[in-house]
């Protein structure tokens, strides 16, 4: 388990006062100009040691990604884009280091800003979290204030600002492109790819998106090292990750742990287990609604990082570990996930924007048992041919938890169906 | 709730903003580069909400165009597409019910029917004193503080069917209930105290929340 000793966000839980001086208490911005000093080079080398993989769902290398951006200024500005649309089911990590822990965000900002040679940061909230979102302004003007960021940030000659945008509802931002399009004050419709935003991003400049917790971190490992950071978790899946636990536990809650920490550990030490013990456990969704789910043998020993993850056909997401227990409508819970996805479709490509709304109604059709067995084999096909064939990742959200519902309880599913069917009898 | 626009009998003739939020809205724009300025469309369109009682009418749309030099019909796309712009009328106090899967297992079916008998209405209508609307929405990323509830920017969390109706009656009687859990926990730690973070949460100087 994970020391106190070793955790990022030290007031994740908001005992604390959120603004610039007791930030400076628990170690945010002290000496950040010797981390610049040290160049921007040096600082993407050191969070490419790290191992530190995005922490918004996809875990592409954090390092490399700030890598791609252009090294040779043409004298126009590139930007980074904090993606704070938090707002995949399950998922309620970033809300809390916004609210209660904003300063490492913005020194974040900073040091990341700054390693990508950029000239400014717009962190794009999602609209909802308004309490979150004026916080964060908050210290945002702290830092200004304090001439942590501006012209000449913390006295690096090195000038960079820091501006939040709030969106106003809408799922789709929180894919890169689509959040690049909101910003730019269109319908959150996400483009082709490529070009890749850091080639064309926002405004046409090359642009960088990374999640909130891929920048909140990266403060602390350029202070503790990056082989303290590696050092913690496994090789490919290194650092510390904040999980959120929600559903069917004893003590829903956010924590921040070490990565690779067995599931069932996870939950037992600090959700204070299943509702009902371990075995009254039906199955997790271990990464956000996107995740297709996995049952309860795969739970009892499967650890929470992308590779154990994803080589039981399921992923760490963004780590919000959704847990049913045996009282649970599986068919129901998925259906009300299809729901969302029809919901929050952009309408762009047709494969998700029709067959979302599809597979929604057949789900719903589902929990009724009101279907025939076949139709368990087309809804399964149907959400292969929406799987891949779109612009963005949604319809590939919308089709895995239906996957995974039928991969591991497809007879419970089957038997609704024919129990519906033995009580009436031919009904025309 | 149907998203559909206010009939044009509800719309108000024209919109203009007050003073103040004339000087709101430069700031706003200023964050955007030079001619960038259809990147403060959203922050436009809420601030126009909030200055006319929770909804957006059209010659607000209308007022943020002129005023970005954006063509109408890119302003109403924005407008339309985005849950936040209410484009109707809605309650004093707009109540949107999460109803995704996190809240829903939590029990998000007792507080959606906590307020349907606290208020008599049913989803996607509003009172006859046009104090509550109640809506449902989509995940509002507080997964694991459900099952929750907005109520116009204040988050209620943690609910029962009876806390759901004792927040709803505060506000009917014009006062403000405590946001954020409604049960015995701080913010998102487990029930009963953190099980991390020891010298972190054990100070006097708690902070807002």
């Amino acid at each position: 388990m994970l020391q106190d000793q070793d955790r990022i966000f030290t007031n994740l839980y908001g005992f604390q006062d959120w603004g610039l001086e007791a930030a400076r208490k628990r170690g945010d911005w002290d000496n950040t100009k010797a981390i610049l000093d040290k160049g921007p080079d040096a600082i993407v080398d050191e969070i490419k040691a790290s191992g530190l993989r995005g922490r918004g769902g996809a875990g592409f290398p954090t390092g490399l990604k700030w890598s791609f951006m252009p090294k040779e200024s043409d004298g126009k500005p590139t930007y980074l884009v904090v993606n704070a649309d938090e707002g995949e089911p399950g998922t309620c990590k970033d809300r809390e280091m916004m609210r209660h822990d904003p300063h490492k965000l913005v020194e974040g900002c900073l040091i990341a800003g700054f390693a990508m040679r950029a000239s400014a940061a717009y962190i794009y909230i999602r609209g909802e979290f308004f309490v979150e979102a004026n916080n964060l302004e908050a210290a945002v003007q702290q830092a200004y204030d304090a001439g942590l960021i501006g012209p000449d940030a913390c006295g690096s000659g090195y000038s960079f600002d820091v501006f939040v945008h709030r969106g106003a509802g809408a799922y789709i931002c929180g894919e890169e492109t689509a959040l690049i399009e909101s910003l730019e004050g269109k319908k959150g419709q996400p483009r082709l790819k490529p070009p890749f935003p850091a080639g064309v991003g926002v405004w046409g400049r090359p642009t960088t998106v990374n999640n909130v917790e891929s920048i909140a971190v990266a403060p602390t490992i350029m202070r503790r090292g990056a082989s303290w950071f590696s050092g913690l978790g496994r090789e490919n899946n290194t650092g510390t990750k904040v999980f959120c636990i929600s559903g069917h536990v004893e003590q829903p809650c956010n924590v921040e742990e070490e990565m690779s920490i067995p599931l069932r550990e996870l939950i037992e030490k600090h959700a204070g287990g299943v509702r009902g013990g371990w075995d009254n456990l039906l199955a997790i969704i271990p990464g956000g609604s996107s995740v297709p789910m996995i049952p309860k043998a795969v739970c009892d020993d499967v650890l929470m990082d992308f590779d154990s993850l994803s080589a039981v056909k399921s992923g760490l997401g963004t780590a919000a570990v959704i847990v049913m227990d045996k009282s649970t409508d599986l068919v129901r819970a998925i259906a009300r996930l299809a729901q969302f996805y029809t919901h929050e479709s952009c309408g762009q490509c047709t494969p998700c924007r029709e067959g979302t709304g599809w597979m929604w109604r057949v789900m719903e059709r589902l929990v009724r048992g009101d279907a025939d067995v076949s139709e368990i084999d087309m809804l399964l096909e149907v959400s292969k041919q929406i799987e891949g064939h779109t612009i963005c990742a949604l319809g590939d959200a919308a089709a895995w938890p239906i996957q995974g519902l039928m991969r591991h309880f497809r007879p419970e599913v089957e038997a609704r169906i024919i129990e519906r069917k033995t009580k009436q009898p031919a009904a025309a | 709730m149907k998203r559909v626009p206010a009939p044009p009998d509800r719309q108000p003739d024209s919109f203009a903003f007050t003073a103040e939020n004339v000087e709101a809205a430069n700031q706003i724009i200023a964050k955007y580069p030079p001619r960038r300025q259809a990147s403060a469309v959203m922050p436009l369109l809420d601030l126009a909400q909030r200055q006319h009682r929770n909804w957006l009418p059209q010659a607000a749309m209308n007022m943020v165009a002129e005023m970005l030099e954006m063509p109408r019909i890119r302003v109403y796309e924005v407008a339309t597409f985005y849950t936040m712009y209410n484009l109707a009328p809605v309650g004093e106090h707009f109540v949107q019910i999460c109803t995704t899967t996190p809240c829903w297992l939590r029990g998000s079916d007792d507080v959606v029917a906590a307020c349907k008998n606290k208020l008599g209405i049913e989803l996607g209508e509003t009172t006859a004193d046009g104090k509550f609307t109640v809506i449902e929405v989509e995940c509002l990323g507080a997964c694991v503080n459900a099952p929750m509830v907005q109520i116009n920017d204040d988050y209620y969390e943690d609910l029962t069917a009876e806390s759901t109706a004792a927040v709803l009656d505060a506000l009917a009687k014009g006062e403000r209930p405590k946001v954020g859990p409604q049960s015995e926990r701080h913010a998102s730690e487990p029930a009963g105290g953190p099980t991390t973070l020891h010298e972190f949460t054990q100070t006097d100087s708690r902070g807002e929340g």
